[in-house]
């Protein structure tokens, strides 16, 4: 903290404070682990927020089954490192159902996969609050979300009936069987995160920094074949570029782009030239006009 | 990663880059939205991919063919770009190699001013828009006002559209000594004019030349360079909010809060409040290492040398005896109140509170008078609409730790929330306390409740009859009261008639008056519970909140509330007072379930269908129910 530039030092203690409202006003909150620099920037203030105390609370990672395997083999490592409580929850019927996001559509791979996963599973293990990484300089409609967002108890948003937050006075208040979202760092930026993760010096999934890989050309962006799962079309050959990513997910919906940065140095020093946003590789958002916005209402994320 | 035991030095450079917190507001259509959206774009911050999209979506939206429509950049949901206004608050976040701003952009109308008054509430510094076509409106003035009341210091007039206004110095000149005249008494500590046009880009990031007059920064620049108030939280008085309280094991007991101003080392003599007691600091703990000190904005875990009791909520001060070390502790203070519901302000209503990282019952028990945003005109007032502003005195149930919110915007702010609904329906601003109530102590009973209910040898219970007028909700209860008598019961009726003929004599049948009337017989209940009574009160009480705030007057389980659920239709063709006559005929007015709200239970504790049974087999129901309950065999 004392290394801290000031803007940084006051987004961690804003972001501490809301960790620890949580704790305190929730009988069962979680943390939604997405194991992305969100994600662990959350997790490093969760700690920091509790110290000497452990998290109080479990992480939660909704596994789509196509995530790639560095986030699945960072997400293990981390979890055994640094001795967390992590559920990891898939939607079998969805599985069953042979969901995927390649013959099934972004669209609906995500829906199934996804939304009506992190339902099934608040549902089932009674969660209150669910803590996510979302920032507000993501999108638009998420620029109006709460950092407290209250869900019905079918997990729908209403983003005309949110309640005004004055101050940091968080009207932590709910009925039975609703539920909160709540985005602790809804006021960081991308940058913030990546300056946040160099002076911390917090390690993130080696897919953010630029390496040889496999990739083939689709829709305009890069997609990885990070398995034999990727069925190629005719006349399609992956062939190996120096890439990295901006954003991971699921690994056919996430473009990387092609880049030199080794280091979180070199990326914030790309950032800083670079001229496109953070979800422009994100192939689900572009699905329809003011996609994340309904997506949001339906308990997506 | 920087996790490890040794002491960090204290930082005592000035850090490298700061953070600014500014809203932009004034009236609808001055061009806010435009004008963040121009400031992002020639700061060079707008992704190529999202000025694409935005190019795309202007199309027939400008005057000239290829233009931008930079409100675009910032109006996010999808019904304010249907309507192209700017409804909720958007965050934008942009930094320069100077400053990191955190931008609210809030919505113009006077149906939104509460969430401008949100965006203003953590916000260091107003831009406030101006058509210099229009000059000073309605609107701009109420978000002036609105500025000043939750305690904005600094203003940057923005005077938009002058290359509509032909570039003219005297328009601009005339404007600022306009705006100068009418912010005299909201005591702003700077008021910066600035010319511009946000549509041309003109002296938002670049000077401009059609503006050679105007010799002073262009907007960005200022944004910048704005001395603002980060220094005060660091030289005022130690606060230290306890946001939770650190157990991880039985030796360390740690209090985690944020330190909202003044700092903290270890050694410092501090004062627990409410409580007032003493104690000293061991150490500062973080997760990086304990610290030397902690300065204001940090989040920490503070131990104390001794085994004081502190909680969540509680403050921590310094223990000097000088002016101004300690905060105000009181339970009854006046504050300024800008209501945000739709359902108006009830005087006499219990709501909940929250101040700090504290909740607790509250209740508006005067409205001293209404503030007129636009004219700072006093006006009487019996209740307040959504987005109004009243000088208000409130009570709560114990006493708290503030202070004015001129002194501290963390420690002198409360919102007021539904109990039922859980909204958030008013922002409070705290002004000073009130003596009154300095002296009243509750006095300590040597006979406990639970002695004076064995000895009749029953429980104390509070039964709530709730239902239409009509629905029979005091036929029940007699009926009750005879078999709970001739059971050798000890109990008391409390009939709404029969109140109002005595006690309530001065309370009529307005919202208020409603409310009121419930929360006297509430506390006629509660000393009759407290008597070892079983309590059967006959009331319609309509409102849900007031239901939850009678529930919450008493010990777990003490009351049940007993819906007598007799349809409306059934209710006017019994009219056994004839009253839904009258009511319908309009010579009685706020009847309820005619022309006056009836909110149904959702989960009573007992619900009783007189359709299907008569008052004594209902009765005999109510009766099982208690022994079941264990309220009538001890």
């Amino acid at each position: 903290m004392p290394n801290l530039p000031d803007d940084l030092r006051l987004l961690e203690a804003e972001s501490i404070a809301i960790l620890r409202e949580v704790a305190a006003a929730f009988a069962r909150p979680v943390l939604l682990y997405s194991i992305g620099k969100d994600s662990g920037v959350l997790l490093h203030l969760a700690r920091k927020a509790f110290h000497p105390g452990r998290v109080p609370f479990p992480l939660l990672h909704v596994d789509t089954g196509w995530k790639f395997r560095d986030m699945i083999a960072f997400r293990n490592e981390t979890a055994r490192r640094l001795e967390l409580d992590l559920i990891v929850h898939m939607n079998r019927e969805g599985v069953a159902r042979g969901i995927d996001p390649i013959r099934s559509g972004s669209a609906v791979h995500t829906r199934v996969m996804k939304t009506e996963a992190l339902r099934q599973a608040l549902d089932q293990h009674g969660f209150d609050a669910a803590i996510g990484g979302a920032r507000r300089d993501e999108e638009k409609s998420r620029a109006k979300e709460r950092v407290f967002s209250v869900r019905t108890a079918s997990h729908s948003w209403d983003p005309r009936d949110q309640r005004p937050e004055p101050w940091r006075l968080w009207n932590t208040r709910i009925r039975p069987g609703e539920s909160v979202r709540v985005f602790p760092l809804s006021n960081w930026t991308e940058m913030d995160v990546w300056r946040y993760v160099a002076a911390e010096g917090l390690p993130v999934v080696p897919l953010y920094f630029a390496a040889e890989r496999p990739v083939v050309h689709r829709a305009g962006t890069l997609i990885m074949v990070d398995d034999d799962r990727l069925p190629l079309n005719p006349g399609e050959t992956p062939e190996m570029r120096r890439v990295r990513f901006r954003t991971l997910g699921c690994y056919p919906l996430s473009g990387a782009i092609e880049s030199s940065a080794e280091t979180v140095e070199d990326i914030i020093a790309e950032m800083r030239a670079s001229r496109t946003s953070e979800r422009q590789g994100r192939l689900i958002d572009g699905d329809e006009p003011a996609s994340m916005e309904r997506k949001k209402r339906e308990g997506y994320f | 990663m920087s996790a490890g035991t040794g002491h960090n030095p204290a930082s005592t450079s000035t850090p490298s880059r700061g953070l600014l917190r500014f809203l932009t507001c004034g009236s609808v259509d001055d061009g806010k939205s435009t004008l963040i959206g121009r400031l992002l774009h020639d700061a060079g911050l707008v992704p190529d991919d999202q000025l694409a999209q935005v190019l795309r979506d202007s199309r027939g939206r400008t005057d000239e063919e290829g233009g931008i429509d930079f409100s675009l950049l910032v109006d996010g949901l999808e019904a304010e770009r249907e309507q192209g206004i700017t409804i909720d608050v958007a965050h934008r976040f942009f930094a320069t190699d100077r400053r990191s701003f955190i931008v609210a952009d809030a919505p113009g109308h006077e149906q939104y001013t509460r969430n401008m008054a949100t965006a203003a509430s953590t916000a260091a510094l107003a831009v406030l828009l101006v058509d210099a076509r229009k000059g000073l409106l309605t609107q701009t003035r109420r978000h002036a006002v609105v500025c000043s009341l939750m305690g904005i210091r600094h203003v940057v007039l923005a005077i938009n559209k002058m290359d509509l206004a032909g570039c003219e110095e005297a328009v601009f000149t005339a404007i600022a000594q306009d705006f100068a005249d009418f912010a005299a008494p909201l005591g702003f500590a700077t008021v910066t004019a600035i010319p511009l046009s946000a549509r041309r880009g003109d002296n938002v990031v670049h000077r401009s030349a059609a503006m050679d007059w105007y010799r002073g920064p262009a907007l960005l620049e200022h944004l910048e360079t704005a001395a603002v108030e980060d220094g005060d939280a660091l030289a005022g008085p130690l606060r230290f909010l306890v946001e939770w309280v650190n157990r991880p094991n039985a030796d360390f007991r740690g209090l985690s809060g944020t330190l909202l101003s003044g700092r903290l080392a270890p050694g410092d003599a501090v004062t627990v409040w409410p409580s007032g007691r003493r104690a000293r600091v061991a150490r500062v703990v973080t997760f990086d290492g304990d610290r030397p000190l902690a300065r204001a904005g940090d989040a920490v875990t503070v131990t104390l040398e001794e085994a004081v009791d502190a909680a969540r909520g509680d403050l921590l001060a310094g223990a000097e005896d000088d002016a101004g070390a300690s905060p105000e502790v009181a339970d009854q203070f006046a504050a300024h109140l800008l209501w945000m519901a739709e359902e108006p302000l009830i005087p006499g209503r219990s709501y909940l509170m929250r101040v700090g990282a504290r909740w607790m019952p509250a209740t508006v028990t005067a409205l001293r008078h209404a503030v007129n945003v636009e004219t700072l005109e006093h006006t009487a007032a019996a209740t307040l609409v959504m987005n109004a502003v009243g000088l208000c005195n409130l009570s709560t149930a114990a006493p708290i730790a503030f202070d004015a919110y001129a002194a501290n915007r963390h420690t002198g702010s409360f919102i007021l929330v539904d109990r039922f609904s859980n909204r958030t329906v008013g922002a409070g601003m705290i002004l000073h306390p009130l003596r009154r109530a300095a002296n009243l102590h509750r006095q300590e009973l040597a006979v406990s409740a639970a002695e004076r209910a064995a000895a009749k040898g029953q429980r104390p219970a509070v039964l709530w009859f709730t239902g239409l007028s009509g629905a029979g909700k005091s036929t029940v209860a007699n009926r009750l009261e005879r078999q709970l008598h001739a059971l050798g019961h000890h109990t008391m009726m409390l009939d709404g008639d029969n109140v109002r003929l005595g006690l309530n004599r001065d309370l009529g049948f307005t919202d208020a008056d409603r409310v009121e009337n419930i929360r006297r017989v509430g506390e006629v209940a509660k000393l009759m519970a407290e008597a070892g009574l079983i309590v059967l009160c006959a009331f319609i009480a309509p409102f849900r909140a007031e239901r939850e705030a009678l529930r919450a007057l008493f010990p777990e389980g003490q009351f049940l509330e007993v819906f007598v659920d007799t349809p409306l239709e059934e209710c006017v063709r019994r009219d056994p007072k004839g009253l839904y006559a009258k009511a319908q005929a309009g010579s009685l007015r706020n009847f309820t379930g005619v022309d006056s709200p009836y909110e149904r239970p959702e989960t009573p504790d007992l619900r009783l269908d007189t359709t299907t049974e008569d008052a004594d087999a209902l009765a005999a129901r109510v009766v099982e129910d208690l022994r079941a309950r264990g309220v009538l065999g001890i």
